[in-house]
């Protein structure tokens, strides 16, 4: 996803000569498109509002859905002449080397666990595998140190919402356990 | 002076046991964040949301008033001695605060940052409890045509002034916008996709703590530092008498450039900061210091940071309108409790609001005399392991969208919602104007709404009133100027276009 370098001339100065294409900058162009134009769907299943309502419910959606539209195309063709994205900086961020698309993938996926598994055992335990899942994947090895203390958080967590919020957290297949 | 009475009474409130305490867990909780790299004070926020389920809103607004100031501390701190701000308004402090640091000049660096901050903060408070009553009770005034305008303005301002991009400023705008349309507000059911639990809208604190906590963690766990980083150490901040002198006069000027930005609605930290360190650079006796560690180079623009900090509390409470990522989270703890915010919030919440403002007086202190002795211990925050800090983000971030309903579903448009952070962060669509649009967005057909049923429907209503008139001219100029300054500027050597943005 990184971006491509796309000589524009045969010879000549790199700077003068190269022109950056951030391709993946068309997918975002498509996907404003895409979701400008569902708005704009959405906007024509709208009926007539109330007879005291000067504004109808489909004038805003129709106005954010065209001019997403519109934004689309700029974009795109903004891209196609060069306009590459200032990615954003920060303490623990190298952007020097290429993005580490797997490690958010493998994020997402014990994200999505957790998500699957909540309703079933409780956040009291699916807390703790979130937080030792995410752990090990952003490098952590030292696994039985990482169960315990996302034990201690999301039992921690239960207990407090439970007496400092007042609070009852679902606690799944633990009910009467906690 | 009335003003004076009514601070005084929020000074008592402000000084019980109780909201003390939660005065000092704010600015520890604040420094703590604004050191530790990749949370800044906004996600702290939207993290902490739940926390108004259980406390009331006194309790509440003191703590998040205590984190909002004590992050601008912690950031400051992260930026002298890491030379990797973490916040673009502390881009500055690095500049000349990492050269000191490197000279072993560190602990001056990190004094006259923290007493600068005392300094600007408290007159930034002062002006603060000056202006605000006054502001508000101009703009209670107002009908529905002039706060329509007022919202037009800040969603312009926030997109089109600040910002690298104009493009991608309203490419973000109106995904929030889009965001702010689900649900039934209208009667019908827009973009629900016959999903009953999206018939109320997306929950506002799951689409905070998306775009800030898990966006920001997925988009740090891409690109995850592998060495360390190199922390300066240091030790007990001070100042030489001659630092004092060379260091008072840029807090004063970087306060008056930092307030009236700060109160601006296209206000924010970034071009204060950028202006005190060019105005000491250029008064300075020392010219010579300047990229090499000069002092006056960390005053200032610490100093017209802090000062903003308090000026984007203005329009925040006099107005209703959130010019900063925080003060939006802040708005949205505000309405959480059910108190309507605007120009009236002085008069329907008047205890609330003083014991507030009398708070940030008292978290400023405490903020002074916490920082000063415990510098060499935040230093160390700056050690804390990685994947804990991005684990515990995540689970943090997980626990507060799912105390909100108790719904897996929220979790999904979390993730959801966490991966258009991210993708935000790698094309460069900046934060703030999503999250203006999802909270303002609905405002603006309300007022829009109302303004048309008093007027029964005649359009002309909305430049009807004196400073709705004003508002349009001043976007219609500003977008003259956008668009001149665009034509004119020369070609520059990278092939970037200017000119598609500037139609935007």
């Amino acid at each position: 996803m990184s971006a491509i370098h796309e000589s524009t001339t045969d010879e000549g100065t790199p700077r003068a000569g190269t022109r950056l294409v951030d391709r993946a900058q068309y997918g975002l162009a498509a996907f404003l498109g895409i979701v400008g134009a569902y708005v704009v769907y959405d906007a024509t299943t709208l009926s007539d509002g109330f007879a005291d309502q000067p504004v109808q419910p489909y004038a805003f959606p129709y106005a954010i859905g065209g001019i997403l539209l519109v934004l689309a195309v700029m974009l795109a063709n903004a891209t196609a002449r060069g306009d590459v994205p200032q990615a954003e900086e920060g303490e623990d961020i190298d952007l020097t080397q290429p993005s580490d698309w797997a490690t958010v993938a493998k994020l997402a996926v014990v994200f999505l666990a957790n998500i699957l598994l909540i309703d079933w055992l409780g956040w009291a335990i699916t807390g703790a595998i979130l937080f030792a899942g995410t752990a090990y994947v952003l490098g952590s090895r030292t696994v039985i140190r990482d169960v315990a203390v996302g034990v201690a958080l999301s039992v921690g967590t239960w207990y407090g919402f439970y007496s400092g919020l007042g609070l009852a957290i679902p606690a799944g297949i633990l009910d009467g356990v906690l | 002076m009335d003003s004076l009475d009514l601070l005084m009474g929020g000074f008592q409130q402000a000084l019980t046991l109780e909201n003390l305490f939660y005065a000092l867990l704010g600015v520890f909780l604040g420094t703590a964040v604004g050191v530790l790299p990749g949370i800044g004070p906004a996600m702290t926020l939207a993290l902490l949301l739940p926390v108004t389920f259980a406390v009331g809103p006194d309790c509440a607004l003191i703590m998040f008033a205590g984190i909002y100031y004590g992050g601008m501390y912690g950031g400051s701190t992260t930026s002298i001695l890491l030379n990797t701000p973490g916040e673009s308004s502390s881009v500055v402090t690095a500049i000349e605060g990492n050269k000191m640091a490197k000279k072993g000049r560190a602990a001056q660096a990190l004094a006259t940052a923290a007493i600068g901050s005392f300094v600007a903060g408290t007159i930034g408070t002062l002006l603060l409890v000056l202006f605000a009553p006054t502001v508000a009770g101009q703009v209670v005034k107002l009908g529905n045509p002039s706060n329509f305008a007022l919202i037009v303005l800040a969603m312009f301002a926030v997109t089109a002034v600040l910002g690298t991009s104009r493009l991608r400023g309203f490419i973000a705008l109106f995904l929030g916008l889009t965001i702010g349309l689900v649900g039934g507000q209208t009667g019908q059911a827009r973009l629900t996709f016959g999903n009953p639990l999206l018939a109320d809208g997306i929950d506002i604190v799951v689409v905070a703590v998306g775009i800030f906590a898990i966006g920001e963690a997925l988009w740090v766990a891409a690109h995850l530092r592998r060495r360390p980083l190199d922390i300066i150490p240091v030790g007990q901040p001070w100042m030489s008498r001659e630092d004092w002198g060379r260091s008072w006069k840029p807090w004063l000027r970087g306060t008056a450039l930092g307030f009236p930005f700060g109160a601006l609605p296209a206000g924010g930290a970034e071009i204060p900061t950028f202006l005190s360190y060019a105005t000491e650079r250029k008064l300075s006796k020392h010219r010579e210091e300047f990229g090499k560690g000069a002092i006056e180079g960390v005053a200032g623009p610490e100093a017209a940071n802090n000062a903003s900090a308090a000026g984007t509390l203005v329009p925040l409470l006099a107005i209703g309108l959130p010019t900063t990522a925080t003060a939006a989270i802040m708005l949205l703890a505000i309405q959480s409790y059910g108190i309507e915010t605007g120009p009236q919030l002085f008069d329907t919440e008047p205890d609330l609001v003083w014991a507030l403002l009398a708070s940030l007086f008292i978290g400023n202190t405490l903020l002074l005399l916490l920082n000063l002795p415990l510098a060499p211990l935040w230093a160390k925050l700056l050690q804390i392991p990685r994947p804990y800090l991005y684990a515990g983000i995540l689970f943090f971030a997980s626990l507060g969208a799912y105390s909100v309903s108790f719904q897996p579903f929220d979790l999904a448009i979390l993730l959801v919602i966490g991966l258009l952070g991210l993708a935000m962060r790698r094309f460069g669509l900046p934060v703030l104007p999503l999250i203006i649009g999802v909270i303002l967005g609905p405002k603006l057909e309300e007022q829009l709404t109302t303004s048309l049923q008093i007027s029964s429907g005649d359009f002309s209503t909305l430049w009807s009133e004196p400073v709705a008139a004003i508002v349009y001219a001043f976007i219609a100029l500003a977008l003259v100027a956008i668009v001149a300054s665009g034509l004119r500027r020369p070609k520059p050597a990278a092939p970037v276009e200017e000119k598609e943005e500037v139609s935007a």
